[in-house]
């Protein structure tokens, strides 16, 4: 068990790709930190040079109290998990499991005793002697979490362990994985793309975006407030509506001049801007203070429904309740202050 | 719905001329190819004289035991020291040597190819594979000479080692080991695994049903090899079965004596014995090998 320090690492390809920025953090000790991003934001790469797959072309890495960047990725104390789980397809259950004491040169009766607690943890008692082919999905899952606890190490590895499985078993997988490491207490890194994921899973999460981190921060800190307009789009599903505005710097934004919105805490900005609103927090209303809104089409999602069509000349979303009641083209929406979220129009950053 | 149940089965049973044509080709093929040994056996069970009076025979005769007991077990060749059994030995011993041999070789040089990052490695690769444009027939003469110069000639090393180089196995286990996943490489790395442990714990088993087929087709390579034995072995201890088939008729046929068909004959059968065992018995490893990528 043991904290990460990462300190200006950075990766360039020798083709002069940059993969990865150079970017600082801390990963405190039992800690599980989420990385999320699209594809090719560098979110596997940094943690390949976490595991010591990848080298680091420059900066300093620390697990617990050691700089492992010139270390093998087998004395850097790390387990990790692969999406494609990486099993040894002709080693039984025990022996996938058993492999890496194995050459550590662990006794027998060491190995047999954590492989057999490892087991039990996981439910896999009863399927030691198969081999990986004979096992479903999950279980093939569960034997590489159990390939990475029989080991006891300072750090977890997870790269998109659960994207091969389906969407069931992928709950509860993420719920078992997450137990496991709480009970465990081993500090964790985490990458995925699925923002679901990133969300019920993290203590925190750390956003990439094209080999720079964007933000980080707790689940609800990244979901209240977002940092950029590409964590606001890229975190929440539906994704929060951006509309491009105008701030005058008083209590108002407006939208193509004419409708405009109240604002709750002023900035200190002028000028267009581009405005966030989370389809969740907005309200059907009726009234006057309303702003019109006109329904274009209804996703039924069963507890809620997704209104699609146009506020002001944009497309808007709204995550209305599903009370099966009848809608009119034309809605009023109910869009309270404090839903406002405002970014630079032209870097996106948070004002 | 009727009508779509009871038309089906009609159709499976309907009478295709196109499966007769596909037949009577195969088994044409097959003849073809059986008609041969069957002479080959109907004729080493008539004795020498009759052999020679009226040519091949069509049918059984009397003398099949002695003609196969003489051919395995009398001392013959010129030296009358060497026995069907020695040259069966060193045919085994030229064969699954010259097989394991070119494994251990081919897939170590695939090993190095593909998993170690060296510079020239591709261009080291393409050198490997053109050497399938120099089979032992071009180069037989150099080849010669390299080991009469180093005084290999009549031993097992001299018969084996210089056929080891394999393109054919070296190109067959690299495209086995691209295919094998990336993350089982890191995963190896991650349990302590270095290169040797790598090979051996994961590679070698992974590659077994590759290393089967690649056996059976360089056995029966090794097993056939004809024009190196004849040039580097002079010694009749060293005989392999195939040049002994040759020895018997050829000795015989310069001298005044008949030559001993039916025992050439027996040896041709038995020299085809185990080529054939071997196809059999490793034949739905042989497929897997070549068709499933089982990981």
């Amino acid at each position: 068990m043991a904290n990460v320090s990462v300190k200006n690492i950075r990766k360039t390809y020798p083709n002069g790709t940059e993969a990865v920025m150079p970017c600082n953090f801390d990963i405190a000790d039992g800690e599980l930190v989420v990385l999320v991003g699209p594809s090719g934001c560098g979110k596997s790469t940094l943690l390949r040079m976490v595991a010591g797959l990848e080298d680091i072309t420059d900066g300093e890495l620390q697990i617990g109290d050691r700089v492992v960047n010139d270390l093998d990725p087998a004395e850097r104390d790390i387990a990790m998990v692969f999406q494609n789980y990486a099993l040894y397809p002709h080693m039984s259950v025990y022996k996938n499991m058993a492999y890496g004491l194995k050459n550590r040169g662990t006794s027998k009766n060491d190995i047999d005793q954590k492989v057999r607690e490892a087991s039990a943890m996981l439910n896999l008692d009863d399927y030691l002697d198969r081999r990986p082919s004979q096992l479903s999905g999950g279980q093939r899952q569960r034997v590489a979490m159990g390939r990475a606890i029989v080991r006891d190490p300072a750090l977890f590895l997870f790269d998109e362990p659960l994207s091969n499985l389906d969407a069931k078993l992928r709950n509860q997988m993420r719920i078992e994985i997450r137990n496991l490491q709480r009970r465990l207490g081993v500090t964790a890194m985490y990458v995925t793309h699925d923002q679901v994921e990133a969300m019920t899973m993290a203590d925190r999460i750390f956003v990439l975006n094209a080999g720079r981190i964007e933000q980080v921060g707790t689940p609800s800190e990244i979901y209240r407030t977002p940092a950029s307009t590409f964590v606001a789009s890229f975190m929440g599903a539906p994704p929060m509506n951006l509309l491009p505005a105008t701030y005058n710097g008083n209590g108002s934004v407006h939208l193509n001049g004419e409708t405009s919105l109240a604002v709750g805490a002023p900035k200190d900005h002028k000028g267009d801007i581009q405005l966030g609103i989370r389809p969740e927090e907005v309200k059907l209303a009726t009234g006057k203070s309303a702003t019109p809104f006109k329904l274009e089409l209804i996703e039924e999602l069963g507890a809620s429904r997704l209104l699609h069509g146009k506020l002001a000349g944009h497309d808007f979303t709204v995550n209305a309740p599903n009370n099966d009641a009848p809608l009119a083209d034309d809605l009023m929406l109910d869009i309270p202050s404090d839903a406002l979220h405002m970014f630079d129009h032209e870097t996106g950053k948070r004002l | 719905m009727t009508d779509i149940t009871s038309t089906t089965p009609r159709a499976k049973k309907r009478f295709r001329w196109s499966a007769i044509f596909d037949h009577s080709i195969l088994i044409l093929g097959s003849l073809f190819m059986l008609l041969p040994v069957f002479l080959a056996l109907t004729t080493s069970s008539h004795d020498n004289v009759e052999i020679q009076r009226e040519g091949l025979k069509f049918w059984f005769g009397n003398d099949i035991d002695e003609n196969f007991g003489n051919a395995m077990f009398e001392k013959g060749g010129f030296t009358k020291t060497v026995t069907g059994m020695t040259m069966l030995m060193n045919s085994f011993i030229l064969g699954i040597g010259f097989a394991v041999g070119k494994i251990i070789l081919s897939m170590m040089a695939a090993y190095a190819i593909v998993y170690f990052r060296f510079r020239f490695a591709t261009f080291a690769f393409w050198i490997i594979f053109t050497t399938i444009l120099l089979p032992l027939e071009v180069r037989i003469l150099p080849s010669y000479e390299v080991i009469q110069s180093i005084g290999l000639t009549n031993s097992y090393t001299g018969l084996i080692v210089p056929l080891l180089a394999s393109a054919t196995g070296t190109f067959f286990f690299r495209q086995f080991f691209l295919s094998v996943p990336e993350e089982l490489v890191e995963a190896a790395r991650i349990d302590g695994a270095g290169p040797v442990k790598f090979f051996v714990d994961i590679l070698v088993p992974l590659s077994q049903t590759m290393i089967a087929a690649i056996f059976i087709i360089m056995f029966v390579y090794g097993w056939n090899q004809y024009l190196w034995p004849t040039l580097i072995t002079t010694d009749e201890g060293l005989f392999t079965l195939v040049r002994g088939i040759r020895q018997i008729i050829q000795a015989y046929a310069e001298g005044s004596e008949i030559p001993e068909y039916g025992q050439a004959m027996a040896l041709a059968l038995i020299a085809m014995l185990p080529p054939v065992a071997i196809v059999i018995f490793f034949q739905s490893w042989f497929v897997k090998g070549l068709v499933e990528s089982d990981k």
